[in-house]
């Protein structure tokens, strides 16, 4: 059985990674917030999450933050996710499923480029 | 709600929002009866609010005048021949305990316990949990402040480290004979 002592390996190579990390502003990490009240888990917000969780640990990004909120009073659009990338506008993507999170990593996230066609805007 | 880990992680949230510093988990399965309890720590309910809390027009959220949280978790289990009770008390805590009959036909699976953990303590969670499973005697436990004392001053929400808990729990469960529930 697999025990939390063998986390030791991770743990050695994230140390070196979080001093450096600690030294930056607390300004540039990019936020990834899952709404995550029952509306958002009824809809599929859990696996949502564990995707992002998934692509920001394989693609080894630095500097990016998964969290989760409580309900933002627009339950029938859950699956909702908020990409906060400092220095930009926030921006609100809705029906958000595990395709689209690994849409939103790897065009949004990692390239910059906004996902237009999941924004809250053009699909309410 | 497909699967009963989706409630655990639904009323784990209300734990969490209550100020819990400590949330008990405990699903356990034996005789044909499946026990799925959590308890906190947290701000606790009055009488008259507790008297109301299964009540789906009872919420705590301002957004919306609807709460289907706890009336879900006890649908599911009256649907599947168990019980369902919440105690609590202002300043103590609270504790959800409900009740399935394994074999009933209409009982949800218990379904992904590794993402519901990985879900609650991925971001910024104040609360420390604590999980214990058992299916028919064998067990484990999984506890937020023996992971942090190995992490030593590396965060919980680092998503390697949620992949890491995430594969151990998975791991657990197919051990002790728990990815069938």
């Amino acid at each position: 059985m697999k025990s939390i002592a063998d986390i030791k390996a991770i743990r050695e190579k994230m140390q070196g990674q979080i001093n450096l990390r600690d030294n930056q502003d607390a300004a540039s990490e990019t936020r990834i917030v899952v709404g995550m009240a029952t509306c958002g888990i009824s809809a599929g917000a859990r696996p949502v999450f564990n995707t992002f969780v998934d692509e920001v640990a394989a693609r080894q990004l630095k500097n990016v933050k998964v969290t989760r909120t409580g309900c933002m009073g627009m339950c029938a659009l859950e699956p909702i996710v908020e990409v906060h990338v400092p220095g930009e506008e926030p921006v609100t993507y809705i029906h958000v499923d595990p395709d689209k999170a690994r849409k939103i990593v790897a065009n949004h996230i990692v390239n910059g480029n906004v996902c237009t066609e999941y924004l809250i805007g053009d699909n309410k | 709600m497909r699967e009963l880990a989706l409630n655990i992680l639904d009323i784990c949230e209300n734990s969490v929002k209550a100020g819990a510093s400590l949330v008990r988990v405990s699903v356990a399965a034996a005789d044909d009866l499946l026990t799925i309890e959590i308890a906190d720590d947290g701000c606790g309910m009055d009488a008259e609010f507790l008297k109301r809390v299964t009540d789906p027009f009872t919420t705590t959220r301002t957004t919306r005048k609807v709460g289907m949280g706890i009336p879900l978790f006890k649908m599911a289990a009256e649907m599947a021949g168990g019980s369902f009770s919440v105690t609590s008390a202002k300043g103590v805590g609270t504790t959800v305990r409900a009740t399935f009959v394994l074999s009933h036909i209409d009982r949800a699976p218990l379904g992904d316990l590794a993402d519901t953990v990985v879900t609650l303590i991925g971001g910024e969670c104040p609360s420390e949990f604590r999980f214990e499973v058992s299916v028919e005697g064998k067990g484990f436990v999984f506890d937020t402040r023996e992971l942090k004392a190995e992490l030593g001053g590396v965060p919980v929400s680092e998503p390697e480290v949620l992949v890491f808990v995430r594969d151990m729990i998975k791991e657990n469960m197919i051990d002790i004979g728990g990815e069938t529930l």
